[in-house]
């Protein structure tokens, strides 16, 4: 009979158009309500009507592997011995692998020696030519550059609003917790602990040092450990970066040795 | 009678691959020799008898399905005489790997015959490469302009030419780090010396005559005057686009009308051209990953595979190659299938749109699809621009929990076991959906009699043009690149090619339909896979140093069978004897742009509203047709 696929047709629509409204009746009220449950079974995979979210009054909150504009990440305001510094070393990776090349790094120098110091002076990403591919975090050997999750960047004006200074994309180490912990975790645990990886060398390296002079002469270390005071903290640290520069040099041409005998296959 | 005797004997002696390229060398003795560069396979064929060879390569041989026509710039690298070659990749419908020929010219003044009187599939790809590279194919019937604009000044893609905004040969840029004062390009001078143009250009008088030419190739002058008396009334020519919703993005055909009926149909693209190949040429290898992303953006996941496994190609060429892990292989063809899905779904849904079904099929599929771009979105971190595949392996295992996590004001939070949602999708949900969704479509009666017999493909003309997908497959030619030429793990799945009889929009509707059914097949296979290799690593090597990996010299051709058909990546790696940090050549066979060179002959003939669902039925994303 013609017509009959057509009228078949219809019931499908018919039947589309009752599950949305079975279902708004059986959740009723709940609909509204931020309960999880509810809202997970009328969004996933075992929903049979259709759910709308009210954008941009509420909004479908995005994966911890979200990525959207890249942010640096600092250490918190409240940490103990370095508040607000950059876990970026300005090695400059990031912005050799970015495909876009939307990434600007200033290195810093120190003003005597003339020598670079592991800490960007001034960063910039162009978020208009930034195309969210994630490299820079994929490939920062100090976790020092996170995929962001707020993607609502829209404004007036692209001239002044959208290359990002160093200011604009610092976060806090919490922030990238609180947006990806199991991520942060993983990587916790790659480092070794929650700190960024060059403190956990520098106080892997005292440590070290402590137990050497804790067999040499026991008791006023173990004051010093004991009683962590602003100078105590302070002092070796200073001590201990020029050394660890030169560690990490040596490591650095190592490295690069190596990778030129791979690369003469 | 003799003659063909012959044929037939020598058709049985000459089986492999091997045995054909000695059979052609053997037949034509100086004129054909094997490719022997380090890491080049193939042979080079004397461009004076080019048109013999692919002949007989046609005729006698079987390799009758010209895929890929493309053009390399080795300006430095070889001799003068020889610097400009053009790549032909011939199969056979049986399967098995390419013939791969390869013509040489030199630089100054490269004529080359062109190929289209042998292979009509070469049409549009020489086009390209005339307009890319500047090569004269002569006997070509339609040798303008493709991408760019007639007046356009110099070849885009010769080495030797340079870009608005340039700014180095290579990425990385040394401006960036460690002095990397951010600046605009805009800020920069767009004519400056970085640009190539005649010292006497005025650069306010450019003229595109593009469209005088256009015209004049379909015989009409745009002069009426001048016709006087002789001034035909009855032909109409209809501009289609490039703004126009049946387009699919901005693209343009321009259709002669006789009445009502539709004489020729020629397609305009370029609208969205940005030379992505230049861009790969500038990028390093790791670089153009998330760049493959925005060709065909509907297939990411598809596009990713066929880049990375053409890299790899040239990285077991080295020894220090180390083989991609079992389960990133299974991750990879479960996101390229469920790519497939996602792509069908919405190639469905569009044709019915173009049918004048008003969204509303669209939407139901859109459902659909949505939930598997929430599973990509939690494993790769993005809806479409996935950039999720890396060389030997993947960018990470999938997730324990597919979670969403609250950060931002009236956050809704889902939080789905992965294992649990996948299976759910696969095993319940799209089978499900599929037999509501066929029940809805398949025998309506106004998609059929608006479907079946129209834009007819006849499967001797799908393959002299090329065509690939279910373009190819719906004209009853059972080719898949996953059965032709396996990669990854296909070989152990079981699945089927679906293929259509009469080659018409209805087929192809048809044999799409099948295609997700057999995908779903391969996913249920997948699953069990999955659970076997939980915890087992997904990235050979690793980070360490994966960011700059050292590729060495040779070319590759990686291809897979994407959702619209055969997508490959011609990449040549060359310049430095050590290895190459950036593609020196990186061409993209996209099955959008070869695929359109059968729509004006399928349209010959029917209504205007009928070259809407032809176009339709072809399923192109602008992104890939202009690069």
């Amino acid at each position: 009979m013609y017509g009959r696929g057509i009228f078949k047709g219809l019931v499908v629509t018919f039947k589309h158009l009752i599950n949305t409204y079975v279902d708004d009746f059986r959740y009723g009220w709940r609909k509204y309500s931020k309960d999880a449950d509810n809202f997970e079974v009328r969004q996933g995979p075992k929903a049979r009507g259709a759910f709308t979210v009210q954008y941009p009054d509420e909004k479908v909150a995005v994966p911890e592997r979200f990525r959207f504009v890249p942010f640096l990440v600092v250490e918190d305001d409240d940490h103990p011995e370095r508040p607000g510094h950059d876990w970026c070393t300005s090695c400059g990776i990031c912005a050799k692998v970015c495909p876009p090349q939307c990434i600007w790094i200033v290195r810093s120098e120190d003003p005597v020696t003339k020598r670079p110091v592991p800490e960007p002076e001034a960063f910039f990403i162009d978020i208009d030519i930034c195309m969210n591919c994630g490299y820079c975090a994929e490939f920062c050997p100090f976790d020092a550059i996170k995929m962001d999750h707020d993607y609502e960047l829209a404004s007036y004006d692209r001239t002044t609003a959208h290359i990002h200074d160093k200011e604009r994309l610092s976060k806090p180490f919490s922030y990238w917790k609180s947006i990806a912990p199991t991520t942060a975790y993983e990587e916790m645990q790659a480092r070794g602990g929650w700190e960024h990886s060059d403190v956990i060398k520098a106080k892997k390296k005292q440590a070290e040092q402590d137990a050497k002079k804790a067999t040499a002469t026991p008791t006023p270390v173990a004051e010093a450990t004991a009683t962590p005071t602003e100078t105590t903290t302070d002092a070796p640290k200073e001590a201990l970066s020029a050394e660890e520069r030169k560690a990490k040099r040596e490591a650095a041409l190592a490295r690069k040795r190596a990778k030129e005998e791979s690369g003469g296959e | 009678m003799t003659n063909e005797v012959a044929i037939e004997q020598t058709q049985n002696d000459v089986q492999t691959l091997d045995q054909a390229i000695d059979y052609l060398i053997k037949k034509y003795p100086n004129i054909v020799s094997k490719d022997t560069r380090e890491g080049y396979g193939g042979v080079i064929v004397d461009r004076n008898h080019l048109i013999d060879v692919a002949t007989t390569l046609r005729d006698e041989l079987g390799y009758n399905y010209l895929s890929s026509a493309t053009a390399v710039d080795y300006m430095g690298i070889a001799e003068p005489d020889s610097d400009m070659e053009m790549v032909y990749h011939a199969y056979r419908l049986s399967g098995g790997s390419a013939l791969v020929f390869k013509t040489q010219a030199p630089r100054d003044n490269p004529v080359i015959p062109s190929l289209v009187s042998v292979f009509p599939a070469t049409d549009f790809q020489e086009r390209e490469a005339y307009d890319l590279y500047g090569i004269q194919f002569e006997g070509h019937p339609n040798l303008k302009r493709i991408l760019l604009w007639e007046g356009f000044y110099g070849h885009p893609m010769r080495k030797d030419w340079k870009e608005a905004y340039y700014e180095e040969e290579h990425k990385p840029f040394s401006s960036r780090w460690p002095g990397g004062y951010v600046h605009r390009a805009e800020e920069r001078n767009p004519y400056g010396k970085n640009v190539k143009y005649p010292a006497d250009f005025d650069l306010s008088r450019l003229t595109d005559i593009s469209e005088e030419s256009l015209y004049a190739g379909l015989g009409l002058g745009v002069d009426v005057q001048s016709l006087g008396g002789e001034m035909r009334t009855d032909r109409l020519v209809v501009n289609m686009g490039p703004h126009h919703p049946s387009t699919h993005g901005v693209f343009r055909m321009v259709i002669t009308l006789n009445g009502e009926t539709i004489e020729t149909l020629e397609p305009v693209m370029g609208y969205l051209h940005r030379n992505h190949e230049k861009i790969g040429e500038r990028n390093t290898y790791l670089q153009n990953i998330p760049f493959t992303d925005r060709l065909d953006y509907l297939s990411s996941m598809g596009n990713n595979l066929g880049y990375v496994l053409g890299v790899e190609q040239l990285m077991a060429l080295g020894s220090r190659y180390i083989p991609v892990p079992y389960r990133a292989e299974v991750i990879r063809v479960l996101m390229a299938e469920l790519t497939r899905i996602v792509n069908h779904l919405w190639s469905i849904g569009f044709l019915l749109n173009d049918l004048g079904a008003f969204f509303t099929p669209m939407l139901y599929a859109n459902n659909e699809r949505e939930k598997i771009l929430d599973f990509f979105e939690a494993v790769a971190g993005s809806r479409l621009m996935c950039n999720y595949m890396r060389f030997g392996g993947v960018f990470k295992d999938l997730p324990e929990r597919i979670k969403s996590v609250a950060n931002l004001v009236n956050d809704r939070v889902r939080d789905f076991n992965t294992m649990e949602y996948l299976t759910d999708i696969i095993t319940e949900r799209l089978p499900r959906f599929l037999d509501e969704y066929e029940y809805y479509l398949s025998e309506n009666e106004i998609i059929k009699s608006r479907c079946i017999g129209v834009g007819v493909l006849p499967p001797d003309m799908a393959i002299a043009y090329g065509a690939v997908g279910p373009l190819l497959r719906g004209s009853g030619i059972p080719y898949d690149v996953r059965r032709a030429e396996p990669y990854s793990i296909y070989p152990e799945l079981d699945f089927d090619i679906p293929t259509g009889e009469n080659g018409d929009i209805y087929d192809r509707y048809l044999v799409r339909m099948r295609e997700m059914r057999e995908s779903l097949r391969i996913l249920r296979q997948i699953l069990p896979r999955l659970e076997a290799t939980k915890g087992q690593e997904v990235w050979a090597g690793g980070k360490q140093g994966a960011y700059s990996p050292r590729i060495p010299v040779g070319e590759a051709y990686g291809r897979v069978e994407n959702p619209k058909g055969e997508l490959g990546y011609y990449i040549v790696s060359a310049g430095d004897p050590k290895g190459t940090q950036n593609p020196w050549r990186y061409h993209i066979r996209a099955p959008s742009f070869t695929n359109l060179t059968c729509l004006g002959p399928m349209s010959k003939g029917h209504k205007v509203a009928d070259v809407v669902t032809v176009l339709g039925s072809i399923d192109i994303v602008l992104g890939e047709t202009d690069r």
